[in-house]
């Protein structure tokens, strides 16, 4: 009777959403548990046709479970090339405003819809696919709780980003940044982030390996502050039990705190510590060599927990915010420098006496560039939580271009890398369709990220100074509507920039497709390229 | 598990002697300079936490060694930059907007506050180099609706025009001719044509011919017998090629069966007389004033 519990839940599912539905208390409500009911609709049929009465081959159990990680390899690239599309289409939106299309496509729901997508759904699947693949091979144990634990949390995440991107283009929103959904979809992430939890410690307790391996102190510490974030950050009472809207619990400058407290730390422990749990593991593996360190490991990773989670206040300088919280955020934020150069240092250091796989292998290549990325990120970090230089920064197009160097540089790349490392094996294949295809990949994605940030660099200083810029008599020379059309080349640039990203990255779909079928591009080998010295 | 500590090759470092899917761990020591830079920026830190207001308290937060306040930098920034324009701003209030022309000095001082102040208030419809767009006056050329006298043009700036809000504001109401059926469509048509061929335009001679009489009879009071405007009434001058709804006959026609009427806001509930002096100032320079 294999799929039959999981199917009536669906099916229950199916049905509580057509009744909320029915009794809405809003047009929205309405809508969006229609969109419910029909995703839940559609899987409860797709489970009834996997429902075996009787008979069946027992499925094995003894080895680890894979299904979901080749799953949400696929999910992830779909989702990254979802994510890159909104990129571009909104920094097309900015450089040409014709663009916004009124009321589902204007930029104002496309925003969080391109960050939710890059962040959440590409990002998300990404640590939950590697982290279910690398917790399992460093504890020598299958995922704890059962196949079905592991399915609700992979479905269930999956069902969050459906839930979270159509309430956007519907208009449902409460506003606070990375956290746009509103309350009844935030619940459910909070379930579904529990049995993430539980699923991952279960596995961790169950470990045939004595240690727990530094991957998973990074993912676990991801899994768990998210968890306090998203729930605090998100306190909210609805209006009705039935509609859309709810009020949050906090207000004044003490809601702009918790937002930017939980917005700060999605960075710090979604895009810093999931993803370098993600490199403590693939990166060793691909180069083949030892972990540089174990004690920075160590110290690295506790000073960076502790010291991150205060650094939230730099993004409220010069605010209503008190004096005293603005020292400590941009204190914390100077002394976080240090311990997020531990991961880059060991990460890069990991290659010493693999340096030689940087010109033959353009896996390690990507990510090499991935830590490199990662650590211009985090020294441009605490340089801009300095009050001096953030007078200069804040709110201009400079916070924008360092969100992207390190989302596009460091977590793009990095998750590529894994994304190259699982594909053959997950598949059971002796090799990657083409290298080269992966070597166009990272010139692309590398070419895209330097224009990305350069010109977002020349954008966000020159707001900044023109913002700025009084004549002699003490009278402000430019008006806000003069530093938005001074923009307008840098905008065009960021767009380009973003497509060539965007084609690195389907240049990468094209190459997991043909790898999962089995093909092999004919072509010379990279080790034999032109860089190659004469022997 | 084998706990075997053992020598890797290429380092010649020790590893740890855990291995977890193959991945071993070397025992190298936290680099020194790494340290040290951690070190230093946590003494900075703690260094930079006793100067500044830091720590909440029970009774308000710690102040901090240099007594550092960012709203007492704002005030005494205000206050600052107030008191560099003071002298210039008491000069403005007191004098006459015409006076302040006059004053070479000050005039200067007025056109560099009037600039900054319309591009952030006027700019949205007058265009940043008011240059104006359809529906809204070019600031830039030599034909004022409403006068372009400097009194004339800090009149409208503090009344508005069909600004419904502002006792004093400026009214003037074109008929409907057309919807109103004030005149025969043939009517419109000929006058439309009239207007046309006074403003340069293309026209058709006969037509416009028979409409310089309605023209005459029904326009002139309010545009001028040559259609050189009367500014006193807002009616615009019709004589030349500048058009605030488009020029040719189909778009005169159409203003003419049922007119379009702008607003211009009275803006003296929201900005005080000084910036008020400093506008007209500015726009009087933009090369029309008259």
């Amino acid at each position: 009777m294999r799929h039959l519990s999981g199917t009536i839940i669906l099916a229950l599912g199916t049905l509580l959403a057509v009744l909320a539905a029915a009794f809405a208390a809003d047009s929205l409500f309405r809508i969006h548990a229609i969109i419910l009911a029909l995703t839940l609709g559609i899987a409860t049929i797709v489970m009834l046709r996997k429902v075996q009465v009787s008979g069946g081959k027992e499925v094995d159990r003894s080895g680890y479970m894979d299904e979901p990680v080749r799953i949400g390899v696929i999910l992830t690239v779909f989702w990254g090339i979802v994510g890159f599309l909104q990129g571009v289409l909104i920094a097309t939106q900015l450089a040409w405003p014709e663009w916004n299309i009124e009321p589902w496509f204007n930029f104002g729901r496309m925003r969080p819809l391109h960050t939710s997508a890059v962040i959440f759904a590409f990002g998300g699947t990404a640590l939950l696919t590697t982290s279910f693949y690398v917790v399992q091979r460093t504890c020598r144990a299958r995922l704890w709780g059962g196949d079905g634990l592991a399915w609700f949390v992979f479905w269930g995440y999956q069902l969050f980003i459906v839930m979270a991107a159509t309430g956007y283009l519907l208009g449902i929103t409460q506003g606070r940044e990375y956290a746009e959904p509103e309350w009844y979809v935030d619940i459910w992430l909070t379930i579904v982030w529990v049995a993430y939890l539980v699923l991952f410690l279960g596995t961790l307790v169950k470990r045939k390996e004595k240690h727990i391996y530094v991957a998973n102190w990074f993912y676990l510490a991801f899994i768990v502050t998210i968890a306090m974030l998203h729930v605090v950050n998100n306190l909210a009472v609805p209006v009705s039990l039935l509609g859309v809207k709810s009020y949050s619990m906090f207000s004044g400058v003490q809601d702009a705190m918790t937002q930017w407290w939980y917005g700060h730390n999605a960075v710090g422990f979604f895009l810093t510590a999931g993803f370098l749990g993600m490199m403590y593991y693939f990166m060793p593996k691909q180069a083949n060599r030892p972990v540089y360190s174990y004690r920075l490991s160590i110290v690295h990773f506790w000073s960076l927990i502790f010291l991150y989670i205060w650094a939230g206040p730099h993004h409220l300088h010069y605010t209503a915010l008190p004096d005293w919280t603005q020292t400590l955020g941009m204190a914390f934020s100077v002394m976080l420098w240090m311990p997020s150069w531990g991961g880059m240092i060991n990460g890069l250091m990991t290659l010493s006496g693999a340096w030689d796989k940087i010109r033959t292998d353009p896996i390690i290549r990507m990510m090499v560039m991935a830590v490199a990325f990662y650590g211009m990120s985090t020294f441009e970090g605490p340089v801009m939580s300095i009050k001096y230089v953030n007078s200069l920064s804040h709110y201009t197009d400079w916070t924008i271009g360092h969100v992207h160097s390190g989302a596009l540089g460091w977590v793009g790349m990095i998750t590529f890398g894994a994304i190259y490392f699982l594909v053959p094996r997950l598949w059971g294949r002796k090799q990657l369709y083409s290298l080269r295809m992966v070597n166009w990949h990272f010139w692309l994605a590398t070419l895209g990220i330097v224009i990305y940030a350069a010109s977002l660099w020349v954008a966000g200083i020159t707001q900044g100074l023109m913002w700025k810029e009084y004549d002699d008599q003490g009278f402000l020379v430019y008006s806000f509507a003069e530093s938005v059309s001074a923009l307008h080349p840098y905008y065009v640039l960021r767009m380009i920039a973003g497509l060539l990203y965007l084609t690195g990255a389907l240049i990468m779909a094209w190459n997991v497709y043909k790898t999962i079928r089995g093909d092999v591009r004919s072509e010379k080998p990279m080790a034999a390229s032109a860089m190659q010295p004469a022997e | 598990m084998s706990e075997k500590k053992e020598i890797d090759e290429i380092s010649g470092t020790e590893t740890t002697g855990h291995e977890w899917d193959g991945i071993k761990e070397l025992n190298t020591p936290l680099p020194r300079w790494w340290l040290w830079i951690f070190y230093g920026t946590v003494i900075w830190a703690i260094g930079y936490m006793i100067a500044m207001p830091s720590i909440p308290l029970i009774n308000g937060a710690y102040k901090g060694v240099l007594g550092f306040s960012s709203r007492a930098n704002v005030v005494s920034d205000i206050e600052a930059a107030k008191a560099a324009q003071s002298e210039f701003i008491t000069k403005i209030k007191e004098t006459e907007v015409a006076d302040i022309v006059a004053d070479e000095e000050l005039a200067r001082f007025a056109r560099a506050g009037g600039e900054s102040a319309f591009k952030v208030n006027c700019s949205q419809c007058h265009g940043s180099g008011a240059q104006g767009s359809y529906g809204y006056p070019n600031l830039n050329d030599d034909e004022w609706i409403w006068g372009g006298t400097i009194d004339d043009i800090y009149n409208i700036i503090t009344n508005g025009a069909r600004y419904d809000a502002n006792e004093d504001t400026l009214i003037s109401e074109m008929p409907a001719f057309g919807a109103d059926e004030l005149l025969e469509p043939d009517e419109i048509k000929a006058v439309a044509n009239y207007v046309a061929s006074i403003s340069g335009g293309e026209a058709d001679s006969a037509l416009a011919k028979n409409g310089a009489e309605i023209y005459a009879d029904n326009c002139a009071a309010c545009h001028g017998d040559s259609g050189e405007g009367v500014a006193v009434l807002g009616g615009p001058p019709l004589n030349n090629a500048i058009w605030l709804y488009e020029g040719g006959v189909d778009a005169i026609t159409e203003q003419i069966n049922q007119p379009k009427h702008g607003v211009m806001p009275a803006w003296n509930d929201k900005l005080d007389d000084v910036t008020i002096k400093q506008l007209a100032v500015y726009v009087y320079s933009l090369g029309g004033g008259q």
